[in-house]
C-alpha cells in the first residue's frame, strides 16, 4: 500500500542552526498521527516542511506517491491538495467568512463561483457556522474562526490535513468545540497530522504518536503503548511533566 | 509701490487656473504611475532572486541620492538622446516624476507587504497559491490599508515637488503665480496668493491622509 505521506530523511536548517536532523515517517491513507515534544523542537518547522511552506536542506517528501517538487509551480499543485491549520487561525481578515473559504477554491482549483460557494455552505453547515458566512474574522469567536479556517482547508477536498497547534491559541472554552470538529473528521477517515499538547485528543484520535526532540524524531509508537509505556527515556520525562498538569 | 491691491488676481485666474492643472495633473500621473512602478518594484526587492532584488534596491538608493531637480534635468537631455527625437519638455518631466516617485513609491509598499504577519503569507502558500496571487489577493488588501496614509503624504509632497519643472521652462502653478508677479509688479499679492492655495490643498491632503489613518485603526 502506497503511503499518504511519505518523509524519508528530512533535514533542515536556518543558516547555521539546524532544525530537523534525518527525520523520517510515513503516515497511511486515514491514519491519524499526533506530534509532541518540548517547545522548539522542530514540530512546527517539520510541519511546514510536509507541504512545502519551508524549504528543506535534505531528504524528500512524497505526498500520494508524488514527490514534492522543488519547482514552484508544482509544488504549488500538491500544496493545494494538503490542508494546513494554524495556531493563530490566519483567516485573511480583509475578506468575509465566505469568501475566505472560496479564495483558493476559485483562484487554484478554478471552481466556478457557484461552484465553490455551495462547496463552502455544505462544509459551514457541518461545523454550524452557515449563518456567520457574511461576517468577517474579527467579529467571531477564536473558537469560531479555527472552525472555519478548518473548514477553508477541507473545501479545497485535501488529500491530507495538517495541523499546528491548533487549539492552543484558544479559551479553554473553546478548544472542545474545535476537538469536536478535528475527531469527527478522524472518524470519517480523514489522513491527518496533527501537532498538538491534548494528550485528551491523542488518546481519542490517534493511531500513532510521534515524539520529537531537538530536531529529532526520538520514538514513533502505536497511542496506546506510547502512553502506556514510552520506550525513549525523554518521552517518559515529557509525558510526566505534561500529564502533571 | 504703495498698498496693496489684489485686484489683479481675478484677472490673473484663468493664466493661474493652467498652471495649476498641470501641477495637479503631474501630480495624478506621477502617483498612478508611482505606485504602479513601486509595487513592481517591491515585489522585485522582496523576491528570493538575489541579483533581482539588488537591481531594485540599486534602484531605490539611487534615485533617492540624487534631488529631484537633477532628475528633471537628467530626463529632459536623456530621453531625447535614448528615443532619438524630441519628446517635448511635458514628457520628459512626467517620465523623470513618474521614475522619482516609484523609488519612494516602492519604499512604502515594501514596508506595508512586509508588514502583514508571515502567517498570512503561509496560509495563502499553503492553499497553493503563487506567490503573486499570494500578493494580490491577500498581502497587498490587507497592507492597502496601511499604506494609504503614507500614500497620501507622499503625494503632497509631490504635489509641492511639481514647482521644480520651472526649469525646464514648464508652467507649474508657483512658475504662474511668479510670471503674473513680476509682470504686474504685484510680488506681495501673488505670493501671498499662491501660499494660500498650497497651504489649502495640502491641508486638504494632510486630513485626509489622517482620516485615513483613523479608519485604518477603527478597521481593527
Ligand atoms: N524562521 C526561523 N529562523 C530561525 N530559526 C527558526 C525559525 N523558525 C524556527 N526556528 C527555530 O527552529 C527551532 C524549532 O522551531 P519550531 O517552531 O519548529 O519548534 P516547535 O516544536 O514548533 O516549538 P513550539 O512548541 O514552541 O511551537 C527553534 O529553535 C526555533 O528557534
Ligand atoms: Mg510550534
Amino acid at each position: 500500500m502506497v503511503a499518504m505521506i511519505r518523509i524519508e530523511g528530512l533535514s533542515k536548517s536556518y543558516g547555521e542552526v539546524a532544525v530537523l536532523r534525518n527525520c523520517s515517517l510515513e503516515v497511511a491513507r486515514g491514519e491519524v498521527v499526533v506530534i509532541c515534544g518540548p517547545s522548539g523542537s522542530g514540530k512546527s518547522t517539520f510541519v511546514k516542511c510536509i507541504n512545502g511552506i519551508e524549504p528543506i536542506q535534505a531528504g524528500r517528501v512524497v505526498i500520494d506517491g508524488d514527490d514534492l517538487p522543488s519547482k514552484p509551480a508544482a509544488a504549488a499543485r500538491i500544496r493545494s491538495r494538503v490542508g494546513m491549520v494554524f495556531q493563530h487561525f490566519e483567516l485573511y481578515p480583509h475578506l468575509t467568512v465566505m469568501e475566505n473559504v472560496c479564495l483558493a477554491q476559485i483562484h487554484v482549483l478554478k471552481r466556478s463561483r457557484a461552484e465553490a460557494e455551495d462547496k463552502a455552505r455544505s462544509l459551514l453547515e457541518r461545523v454550524g457556522l452557515v449563518d456567520k458566512e457574511a461576517a468577517y474574522p474579527g467579529q467571531l469567536s477564536g473558537g469560531q474562526q479555527q472552525r472555519i479556517a478548518i473548514v477553508r482547508a477541507l473545501a479545497m477536498d485535501p488529500l491530507a490535513m495538517l495541523f499546528d497547534e491548533p487549539t492552543s491559541a484558544l479559551d479553554p472554552e473553546m478548544i472542545g468545540e474545535v476537538l469536536a470538529v478535528m475527531l469527527e473528521l478522524a472518524r470519517e477517515g480523514m489522513t491527518m497530522v496533527v501537532v498538538t499538547h491534548e494528550m485528551g485528543f491523542a488518546k481519542a484520535a490517534a493511531d500513532r504518536v510521534v515524539f520529537m526532540d531537538r530536531g529529532e524524531i526520538v520514538e514513533v509508537a502505536e497511542t496506546r503503548r506510547f502512553f502506556a509505556e514510552p520506550s525513549s527515556e525523554r518521552a517518559r520525562l515529557f509525558l510526566s511533566r505534561i500529564l502533571a498538569h | 509701490m504703495t498698498g496693496f491691491d489684489f485686484s489683479v488676481i481675478p484677472n490673473a485666474v484663468p493664466f493661474l487656473l493652467q498652471g495649476l492643472g498641470l501641477s495637479l495633473g503631474l501630480t495624478a500621473v506621477a502617483m498612478a504611475g508611482g505606485m504602479a512602478l513601486g509595487l513592481i518594484i517591491a515585489i522585485a526587492r522582496l523576491s528570493r532572486f538575489r541579483y533581482l532584488a539588488m537591481a531594485a534596491a540599486l534602484y531605490v538608493n539611487g534615485f533617492r541620492a540624487v534631488p529631484l531637480i537633477l532628475v528633471i534635468f537628467w530626463f529632459y537631455f536623456l530621453v531625447p538622446l535614448l528615443l532619438g527625437r524630441p519628446v517635448g519638455a511635458l514628457y520628459s518631466v512626467l517620465i523623470a516624476f513618474v521614475m522619482f516617485e516609484g523609488a519612494y513609491y516602492s519604499e512604502i509598499i515594501r514596508a506595508g507587504l512586509k508588514s502583514v504577519r508571515p502567517g498570512q503569507w503561509q496560509a495563502a502558500k499553503a492553499s497553493g497559491m503563487t506567490y503573486l496571487q499570494t500578493i494580490r489577493l491577500v498581502v497587498l488588501p490587507q497592507a492597502l490599508r496601511k499604506m494609504a496614509p503614507l500614500m497620501v503624504t507622499q503625494g503632497v509632497v509631490l504635489f509641492q515637488d511639481t514647482s521644480l519643472v520651472y526649469v525646464v521652462s514648464l508652467h507649474d502653478f508657483m512658475t504662474s503665480a511668479s510670471i503674473v508677479a513680476n509682470t504686474q509688479n504685484r510680488i506681495v499679492e501673488l505670493y501671498v496668493f499662491a501660499a494660500l492655495v498650497y497651504f489649502a490643498l495640502c491641508t486638504a491632503g494632510g486630513a485626509l491622509a489622517q482620516r485615513l489613518n483613523r479608519d485604518r485603526h477603527h478597521a481593527h
